[in-house]
């Protein structure tokens, strides 16, 4: 469903991505883990173009990212992104936020919009919280709101980025609960994460960057097993230690 | 001077200085919002990755900052009439003087504002399918407005004061009225008193509210 082919991307004469290519079928969960600045956000924002890329080509159910003729804000409704730092609209209530693109975009009514939002509430479990601002609400229940916002476009795929680092750690499995009961309803998936808890318990698939490059892919269990390069090693059991 | 205080010809006049204040209110009210609005435009050019538009956007900020606002005035009211614009008149003339005077310094603080909002709100907004300028409508602005609320009002405060100077082009404003009744009734301390204690109180009051909304929102 998502195809990355040799995409490359340059800030000025920094090389951020470089040569990556991986793709991601319908189903498909996806973990990605890496250092900090290995390009793991950039790769994220590259492939609901929120950051253009030099080089390569990327396909989001058959409709090409890059092109100059794509429909990007079309292209990304269909893709849910969850933020680190959540990035909740602070000026809207948690409703208005799941509200807001369900009517500027898929133009449904206000009335139906609710009803989806509330639905959505309940599933992430904080329909008691529908009114309040994103300031009043703790980390985990933002994220969760977040992410709710996100599966109310319908999307055909959900990406997250690093979506509880930014928690509390007695908040973190709130927000993972709600990833992996998503997880087994099937929806594609792209997770940044470090959380290998999370990975070897949804993932199909890890992935690990380091400079701009996917330096290694594999299956889950193979990943944690028998990664083959030295550098995911080094990461692996850096990690894993914690 | 003060011991013939006559304040009976400031309440005999209270509705010449009254219709004075209209006219000043209607200025001040007319280059807020029209400044507001153009100047909000001018930000989102300033802001553009289309260098033409933020180039544009930038030399008239430039050129109206860099010009006193009594020569804009001048400007519009003399030059109205020679390019064949007679109908819109001396009000018509200063309103629109005015506005794009007020647009070029609303433009900078509303810029200021729309970049106190982080990059990541945009991402947001987008990421969910809205436009570009979707996400400025109901994502941005209302964030960089409310951020912008307190310097906003300062600058309200200092148009206000500078509604007077329309007394080079002959209307009525409250300060000219005052300035009017003054030499006729030959009373020029009453009424300058009297114009100065107005704008003390209204201006003052103002940044007294200015200054609560600023430490409500902690800005
Ligand atoms: N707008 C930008 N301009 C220049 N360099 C940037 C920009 N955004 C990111 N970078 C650089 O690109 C590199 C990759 O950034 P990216 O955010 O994708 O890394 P990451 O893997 O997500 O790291 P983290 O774990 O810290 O989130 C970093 O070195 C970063 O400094
Ligand atoms: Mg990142």
């Amino acid at each position: 469903m998502i195809e990355i082919e040799n995409v490359s991307k340059w800030y000025g004469d920094f090389r951020v991505l470089a040569e990556c290519s991986t793709s991601v079928a319908k189903g498909d969960v996806v973990v990605v883990c890496g250092p900090s600045g290995s390009g793991k956000s950039t790769l994220l924002k590259c492939v609901n173009g929120l950051e253009p890329f030099q080089e390569g080509t990327i396909t989001v159910d058959g409709v090409s990212v890059g092109d100059k003729g794509t429909n990007l804000p079309k292209l990304r409704s269909r893709i849910g992104m969850v933020f680190q730092n959540f990035e909740l609209f602070p000026h809207m209530t948690a409703l208005q936020n799941i509200c807001l693109s369900q009517m500027k975009v898929l133009g449904r009514g206000p009335d139906e919009a609710e009803e989806r939002s509330m639905k959505l509430l309940e599933r992430v479990g904080i329909t008691e919280h529908a009114h309040k601002h994103p300031a009043q609400l703790s980390g985990g229940q933002q994220q969760r709101v977040a992410i709710a916002r996100a599966l109310a476009m319908d999307p055909i795929a959900m990406m997250f980025d690093e979506p509880t680092s930014a928690l509390d750690p007695e908040m973190i499995s709130e927000v993972l609960d709600v990833m992996v009961d998503l997880a087994k309803e099937g929806m594609t998936m792209i997770v940044v994460t470090h959380e290998m808890g999370f990975a070897r318990k949804v993932a199909h698939r890890v992935v690990f960057m380091d400079e701009g490059r996917i330096v290694e892919e594999a299956q889950t269990e193979a990943f944690f097993t028998t990664a083959r390069h030295e550098r995911t090693q080094m990461f692996l059991s850096k990690i894993l230690e914690h | 001077m003060f011991a013939n205080f006559d304040y009976q010809v400031i309440l005999d006049n209270v509705g010449i200085l009254w219709d004075g204040m209209l006219i000043t209110f209607l200025l001040t009210g007319v280059a807020l919002v029209g400044g507001i609005i153009f100047g909000t435009v001018l930000a989102l050019m300033r802001l553009s990755r289309f260098k033409v538009l933020s180039f544009a956007a930038g030399r008239y900020v430039d050129a109206f900052r860099s010009t006193p606002l009594i020569l804009v005035i001048f400007w519009f009211y003399f030059a109205m009439p020679i390019i064949g614009l007679q109908a819109i008149g001396g009000l018509g003339s200063v309103l629109i003087a005015f506005t794009l005077f007020e647009a070029a310094y609303y433009c900078e603080i509303i810029r200021a504002g729309i970049q106190s909002v982080t990059r990541a709100q945009i991402h947001a907004g987008q990421a969910l399918g809205l436009t570009y300028f979707q996400t400025m409508q109901y994502v941005i602005l209302p964030q960089a407005f409310r951020n912008m609320v307190p310097v906003l009002l300062t600058q309200a405060i200092v148009l206000f004061q500078d509604t007077s100077l329309v007394y080079v082009v002959g209307l009525k404003d409250f300060l000219t009225a005052a300035d009017l009744v003054a030499v006729r009734d030959n009373r020029v301390v009453e009424l300058y008193a009297a114009a100065a204690v107005v704008y003390f109180v209204l201006c003052f009051a103002s940044s007294l509210w200015v200054r609560r909304l600023r430490r409500q929102y902690a800005i």
